[in-house]
């Protein structure tokens, strides 16, 4: 529990820093360490999202980065999408899930190593 | 003229918040990785911008699909409350980190976690 919630942390120094998601990390956390079920943790993973992204943006608006009309313009406007995700995860076996979920953080590895690659060679050359 | 302008741009977002819902709704996440490229690519968005009104729609998309789970009643808020609440905080110290930590070594120590996750995952499904 007390892991679940260090991940917790990770998760929000990961949003801050890197622009990534908490979801990334708080479903191997619910799933790894918490024992919940590839559904169970993705459903979870999505409320837990929903403060860290407010806290995010609302930081992201003071430093005049955040376009609050096409923000919100996209987010009412993905109730479509949202409603046909959450039905696929809840009809796709559980097995597929948790792959397609262990591309997805695979394919985000290599981003972030190819990104952190590009800063330090950045870093080193200033 | 301008009207029609209007509408692609209106139509873009709609396509762009369609393909992050789907996306979020389906693995759980914010739908960012899917947003922030379209946002670049459709719209010319700069990189910084491009990520903090993602971050933006996230907030409302994570909701949105909370509440369809929550229909499926697969929701612990109890445990959303665990890794979310402590998250908070990581927000706020990231900005700490940032000014001591340089950001291609927190990538790289987030890649690895990454990995070690996906293994995990895979091996115990």
């Amino acid at each position: 529990m007390i892991l679940a919630a260090l991940i917790g942390v990770l998760a929000g120094i990961a949003s801050g820093l890197l622009g990534v998601g908490g979801g990334i990390l708080f479903v191997p956390a619910l799933t790894i360490l918490l024992g919940h079920g590839q559904v169970e943790a993705e459903a979870t993973s999505l409320l837990a999202i929903v403060p860290v992204a407010l806290l995010g943006s609302w930081r992201q608006r003071a430093y005049g980065n955040l376009r609050i009309h096409d923000a919100a313009v996209m987010g009412v406007l993905s109730i479509a999408g949202v409603i046909a995700g959450v039905a696929l995860a809840n009809t796709l076996p559980e097995r597929v899930l948790r792959i397609g979920f262990a591309v997805l953080l695979l394919n985000m590895a290599r981003q972030l190593l190819l990104r952190g690659m590009a800063g330090r060679r950045r870093r080193l050359a200033a | 003229m301008l009207g029609a302008a209007h509408d692609s741009r209106t139509l873009k977002l709609a396509a762009i918040g369609t393909a992050g819902g789907l996306f979020s709704g389906l693995f759980g996440v914010g739908g960012g990785a899917v947003m922030v490229p379209l946002l670049l690519l459709w719209l010319a968005y700069e990189e910084r911008a491009a990520a903090a009104t993602s971050l933006g729609a996230i907030a409302i998309v994570s909701a949105f699909a909370a509440g369809a789970q929550a229909i499926y009643g697969n929701v612990d808020v109890g445990d959303a409350l665990l890794v979310g609440i402590p998250a908070v905080g990581g927000v706020l110290a990231g900005t700490w980190l940032q000014q001591r930590v340089p950001a291609d070594a927190i990538a790289f120590a987030f890649s690895v976690l990454l990995v070690a996750a996906a293994i995990q995952l895979v091996l115990s499904s």
